[in-house]
């Protein structure tokens, strides 16, 4: 048995691969030795994974009924074996509900990748290869979402769409996707005119395959480490929206709503805004010390 | 095979237009090597990929293997002619395997087999299978110029255009590059246009050698004419004394 692991890692790094897949998956193996010699991106991946299993197992870990449960006798009660972080102004679980609130933050922050990364690359990308008047028309558009502060255009988006988790998804995502675009269409710049797009363009490839096969995957490592250091901050947006009673309605559990409940009470109640203060905290170290280490993993592979 | 006549390219646009080659006509037969060679901005290289199509031409006649190539050139036309770049540095994808770089042009022109052409591309140009899952970074130089030359023939071109292939390279290995050049064009039957500063390494690869200078083509002579002193041209006298090396009669006589 003890041979067994020792011939894995011999023949996901071997030197010469017998076929594609063992290629892939030795070079994948080996990313990942890189990454785990990071002490602290380990710590955000461990962090980050911890929250995923805790949005996973939500319903394992506590009692889904608790979240939204009333019981006004036990109102803004402090830890106690019963309620370990203590219970916020409506007498409800305050831990049962930072549980259920963790799935609220990464569906949004799932939700916002999803569309910020997919926008930013597809304005940045042609906008940086092409140039010319291309360029001109797509940079001038995203200078325009630029020009206005983050947060005050999601506040706006927000209030013309409707309070709500998927309004405040998309007036975030609408608000992230230029800096996306900008570092795409950079990056791109950079490469153009590179000898090896010069190759395939004479090997017949087409622009889109070009871009999609040649300059894509140059650019995603930096958009992807962007996108883990920005997780704090599209975060705390989603936060800030719900502490302004513009993102998740109550009586869903979203951990910046809740944050917004218990500032009447933060003297002598202090655990109601402070520990779901913490989770926010902990989740933006989480996906930032994630971002980093991907940045050194990246950085010292070039 | 490779026809220019009267072929004129131009850099910039209004007032800063600048010709880089002016009126040049030359013709390359079926399974001929012709060198072109010149100093630095001579045109040579512009020549070469106005041939290639990776730049319009403004004026006259581009023809390869009997057709007339247009500023937009069909995806098909591509297989008849592919070129080898002066940088392996640069023209290799840097997070591309060999695997990935010389799968493209099979995926583009839909050849199909690619598990069957990588190997036997790769074993064409004096590579293993070991190095076929390798990145760039890890192979030398003048491996990476055997990956871009087996990337070029891979499509089963009959015209190579070599733009400087060996001048990146370790004069040891640039030996190695020439005579994979040699052997593959006389086992491809290869037509062959290479541009080069290097009147050895012209002369070594190429029958039929033209010299460019400003832009225009000065003289076009043979390799055994270059290498006996039998040329013409006042320009071409001059490039030959200074590739014989430092010279201090040169000196005076300039």
């Amino acid at each position: 048995m003890t041979a067994a692991p020792q011939t894995w890692r011999a023949w996901l790094l071997h030197p010469a691969p017998a076929s594609r897949r063992q290629a892939q998956l030795g070079g994948w193996f080996r990313a990942w030795l890189a990454f785990r010699r990071n002490s602290l991106a380990m710590t955000g991946l461990v962090i980050v994974a911890l929250l995923v299993l805790i949005a996973i197992f939500a319903p394992v870990l506590a009692d889904r009924n608790l979240a939204v449960q009333q019981v006004l006798e036990d109102r803004l009660q402090a830890a106690s074996a019963l309620h370990w972080f203590g219970t916020d102004e409506l007498g409800r679980d305050i831990l049962t509900r930072m549980i259920f609130g963790a799935r609220i933050t990464l569906v949004i922050v799932f939700l916002v990748s999803a569309i910020v990364v997919p926008i930013g690359l597809a304005i940045g990308l042609p906008a940086g290869y092409f140039g010319g008047w291309v360029d001109a028309v797509l940079m001038r558009i995203t200078d325009i979402f630029l020009a206005f502060p983050r947060l005050v255009l999601a506040l706006a988006f927000a209030a013309a769409l409707g309070p709500g988790i998927e309004n405040a998804v998309i007036a975030i995502a609408l608000t992230a996707w230029p800096p996306y675009a900008r570092l795409a269409r950079a990056e791109t710049m950079t490469r153009r005119n590179a000898e090896f797009i010069q190759a395939a363009k004479l090997l017949g490839a087409s622009e889109f395959r070009i871009l999609a096969t040649q300059i894509l995957p140059l650019c995603l490592p930096s958009v992807i480490i962007r996108l883990t250091l920005d997780m704090a901050g599209i975060i705390l947006t989603a936060a800030g929206l719900g502490f302004l009673g513009l993102g998740a309605q109550p009586p869903a559990a979203e951990w910046g709503a809740m944050v917004s409940s218990g500032r009447q009470v933060l003297l002598d109640q202090w655990w109601v805004a402070t520990l779901p203060g913490l989770a926010i905290f902990v989740t933006s170290l989480g996906f930032n010390l994630l971002g980093d280490g991907l940045r050194d993993v990246s950085d010292s592979r070039s | 095979m490779i026809v220019l006549e009267h072929a004129s390219v131009y850099y910039g646009a209004g007032s800063k237009r600048v010709a880089a080659v002016r009126d040049v006509s030359l013709r390359v037969a079926e399974g001929e090597a012709f060198g072109l060679v010149g100093e630095s901005g001579s045109g040579k290289s512009t020549v070469l990929r106005a041939i290639a199509g990776l730049i319009p031409h403004a004026q006259g006649v581009v023809r390869l293997a009997g057709l007339d190539m247009g500023a937009r050139r069909p995806t098909a036309s591509r297989r008849m002619a592919q070129m080898v770049f002066q940088d392996p540095y640069g023209s290799l994808h840097p997070n591309q395997t060999v695997d990935q770089t010389l799968s493209m042009p099979i995926a583009i022109h839909k050849l199909g087999d690619a598990d069957r052409r990588v190997p036997a591309a790769l074993a064409e140009v004096g590579l293993g299978r070991e190095h076929r899952f390798r990145y760039p970074h890890q192979l030398s130089g003048g491996q990476r110029q055997r990956v871009a030359i087996a990337r070029a023939l891979i499509l089963q071109p009959r015209i190579l255009l070599l733009d400087e292939p060996t001048s990146a390279l370790d004069v040891s290995v640039q030996a190695e590059i020439l005579n994979l050049l040699t052997r593959l064009r006389r086992e491809l039957g290869l037509t062959m246009l290479m541009v080069s500063h290097d009147l050895a390494v012209i002369a070594h690869l190429c029958e039929r050698i033209g010299v460019m200078s400003g832009g225009e083509l000065l003289e076009t002579t043979t390799a055994d004419a270059l290498a006996a002193g039998a040329v013409s041209h006042p320009y071409t006298q001059a490039l030959l004394r200074s590739n014989q090396g430092f010279d201090a009669s040169s000196i005076t006589a300039a």
